[in-house]
């Protein structure tokens, strides 16, 4: 029997629906955000317990200070000539960006993603891994490619889908996979990749490789359920990944906070499941760099996993498809406290002595020159739309290692129709 | 062997041959496995290469295709088939298309085992026969036995492969062949040709269908525990000379085989569990329509499960047993 109860007093429940803090026309004021000083940040030792430094995944990693000099503990100690190539590798990168968002624009091409503003979280990354490390990146991780000398025109011949793509165009442009560069095949699909990292990681372990994973994929997606799974098989076989969470405040229009960022920070998501998590400055180039050689060296003394999340903020829109101006403030962009991580970086270089204006001011016009080269080298072997493709057969090769019955009577089936038509 | 031995057996002669080839699932290490499928092959092999996995499928499935990806050749356990769902984004979205995404750089190896369809009153949540959404997939090849003998064979077929493979196992017959009477217990494999099942090494191709029973009347298409529903409702009636065709692999499927015999009887039915709309079944009539048509004496008739989740108490009811497909095969031979 039920027990009927007198619920008339009772305040009425509400729902909490978050609501980002700016929408456009609004006047943007980030200074809710709390930036740490840099340096202030303890270093662990990588052979520490997870459990004893859980204070790193709720404050800031950052190593770059506002007099553009490295300080503090995680200070990576780079010399001079590895600063300058990793300059170099993100300014390419926004080159290239710039050059294959207006080759979208141009209609020679379907689509295009830039990472303006998070340079930093892929080419940093890529500095610290090994060449043969895996990286299992999502969408925004060209500079890890870029960082590893792989061929911008192979890459332009993928955007364009054209004859020359090795990924003989079933691919989403931008969706890259180079196993000669360790870089594996991009899925659409969010967050898929995590636990094939761990998978790829757990084989490496098994097998007593010495090389680890790294994965990468944006805060919106962590609420995804493969996040979570990787996490446990990673915590549970202490597999020798990388997890990366690339905070850049925008899942499409949505804010961080559907993802969870009003209870708490991404990096603490790994504290519940026993892995080292730490939170740093995406921004700053030095300290992405250190948290991944530490969570590196971490990885490769059987120190298990370690999750880092990027702070950053994605500066341009979410795609080619997208138009940041409907949902968020213009105003943003600028006002983004951590600043410009291609900026920062120069300007540590410059405060060293180890660089200059008119230097900077060179190598982007070379880098222009470099990409503009390619681009041309690329459009050679055709655009997206302009008949110079892979042959119409390829569209049912390699869907099973031996092509069966029924695709060989479609790919017939096809030429057929395409004769009949005088094509 | 029963058809868990020669699973057990299958594996067992890969992982001797390969050390690439490792098994993980729920509960397949120590313990071997709720059905003891993989029981031995831990203390054989090492906790590196056959171990527990957490409870969550789409992790198991999405480790499976890193290892893969890796150089491995995993062979994941899934519980349940009615458990694959979890998992579904992995093996549909990834596995399948990994080849062909890539470009062959990156291949999904991985053959995925699980347990499926009902008649052991497991409920709406282990009874299910979701075979059709895989065969709907690009990329995935899709394997049930009928048979120890089969089940070793294919299973090693499955493993050596490059593709993706979901590997079905009819659970109704792990210990014996069924004969559709709920009332009748199942007889053991002992005796029977398909349980003469060799220790070493041997492969079954995948993609060839076999001719169970050679007749003149009717064809009827079936696989996994209906054929040996099929057979014996066959051997009741007594009265009708049918050829049962057990298509062992889904896809790739063997449409010479279909072809060739209901060409030659003239007739065709189509027997699975599954559920009956755009069931596999489904596909193969159409496939029968197209390539046979004018050979056809009567419509092309279906038996399957219900458009109903699987039914605890009722599930005697749903299964197609002797009395549907009896009902079944006067139509087809009345015409």
């Amino acid at each position: 029997m039920t027990v009927e109860r007198d619920r008339s007093n009772l305040p009425p429940l509400s729902l909490h629906v978050p609501e980002p803090r700016f929408r456009p026309g609004d006047t943007v004021d980030f200074g809710e955000i709390e930036v740490p000083p840099a340096g202030a940040q303890r270093r662990p030792d990588t052979a520490d317990k997870a459990s004893s430094f859980h204070e790193l995944a709720y404050t800031m990693v950052r190593v770059l200070d506002e007099d553009h000099r490295a300080v503090g503990p995680w200070d990576p100690k780079l010399d001079p000539d590895t600063l300058r190539k990793m300059l170099r590798s993100m300014a390419l990168v926004r080159a290239f960006d710039e050059r294959m968002f207006r080759a979208q624009r141009q209609g020679k091409t379907s689509f295009y993603m830039k990472s303006t503003g998070e340079e930093a979280v892929s080419v940093g990354a890529a500095s610290a891994l090994a060449y043969d490390d895996m990286c299992f990146p999502s969408y925004r991780q060209q500079g890890i490619l870029l960082t590893r000398g792989w061929s911008l025109v192979d890459m332009m011949n993928q955007i364009y889908s054209n004859k020359g793509d090795r990924l003989q165009g079933r691919q989403l442009p931008i969706m890259y996979s180079v196993k000669d560069a360790s870089f594996f095949s991009i899925s659409g699909n969010l967050t898929t990749q995590y636990p094939q990292a761990v998978g790829w990681a757990m084989a490496s372990a098994a097998k007593g490789d010495s090389r680890i994973a790294a994965t990468w994929c944006g805060e919106g997606s962590t609420a995804e359920g493969d996040f979570h799974s990787a996490l446990t098989f990673a915590t549970v076989y202490r597999a020798p990944v990388i997890f990366n969470v690339v905070n850049n405040q925008w899942a499409i229009s949505s804010f961080s906070g559907f993802a969870g960022a009003e209870a708490t920070t991404f990096a603490a998501r790994a504290i519940g499941y026993g892995i080292a998590g730490i939170r740093v400055d995406g921004n700053d180039i030095l300290a992405v760099y250190a948290a991944t050689q530490w969570a590196a060296e971490r990885a490769r003394t059987n120190q298990g996993p370690t999750l880092i999340e990027h702070f950053t903020y994605r500066v341009e829109g979410h795609s080619t498809s997208d138009d940041p101006t409907q949902y968020r403030s213009a105003g943003e962009p600028t006002a983004w406290p951590m600043g410009d991580p291609v900026v920062r970086l120069k300007n540590h270089l410059i405060a060293l002595g180890e660089w200059d204006e008119e230097r900077h001011a060179a190598q982007d016009l070379e880098l222009a020159e470099e990409v503009k080269r390619s681009q041309k080298e690329a459009e050679k072997n055709g655009i997206l739309g302009h008949g110079m493709h892979q042959p119409f057969e390829t569209m049912f090769e390699g869907v099973f290692e031996e092509t069966p019955w029924h695709l060989k009577e479609q790919c017939q089936q096809m030429l057929d129709e395409q004769k009949a038509a005088g094509l | 062997m029963n058809m868990i031995q020669a699973i057990n057996s299958a594996m067992d002669v890969m992982m001797a041959r390969d050390s690439g080839v490792v098994v993980m699932g729920e509960d397949v290490g120590y313990f071997g496995g709720v059905f003891r499928a993989t029981a031995g092959l831990q203390a054989k092999y090492g906790k590196t290469r056959v171990f527990d996995t957490p409870i969550t499928e789409c992790g198991i499935i999405g480790v499976a295709v890193g290892m893969g990806a890796y150089g491995l050749r995993p062979v994941p356990e899934i519980q349940f088939a009615d458990y694959i769902y979890p998992a579904l984004d992995q093996l549909v979205s990834e596995a399948a298309r990994m080849r062909y995404r890539s470009a062959g750089e990156f291949i999904a190896p991985i053959t995925v085992r699980s347990p499926f369809g009902g008649g052991i009153f497991g409920g709406q949540t282990h009874s299910q026969s979701p075979e059709g959404i895989f065969t709907h997939v690009s990329g995935l090849k899709t394997v049930i036995p009928s048979t120890p003998y089969d089940a070793k064979g294919l299973l090693i077929a499955a493993i050596e492969d490059n593709d993706p493979t979901i590997f079905f196992e009819p659970k109704r017959i792990y210990n014996g062949p069924f004969h559709g009477h709920y009332d009748r217990p199942a007889s053991t494999w002992a005796g029977h040709p398909g349980g003469e099942v060799p220790e070493g090494y041997y492969r079954i191709p995948l993609g060839k269908a076999a001719v169970v029973r050679e007749g003149s009347d009717v064809t009827i298409l079936c696989y996994g525990a209906m054929v040996h529903v099929v057979a014996s409702t066959i051997e009741e009636l007594g009265n009708v000379d049918a050829e049962i065709v057990d298509l062992r692999t889904l896809l790739p499927l063997d449409i010479e085989t279909i072809e060739a015999s209901v060409k030659k009887t003239g007739r065709c039915m189509i027997v699975h569990e599954a559920t009956r709309t755009a069931g596999f079944g489904a596909e193969l009539a159409a496939l029968v329509q197209e390539r046979c048509f004018y050979h056809l004496e009567a419509p092309i008739e279906r038996v399957t499960g219900f458009d109903t989740p699987y039914p605890h108490s009722l599930e005697w009811a749903y299964f197609p047993g002797p009395v549907r497909i009896g009902e079944a095969l006067k139509k087809v031979m009345k015409v």
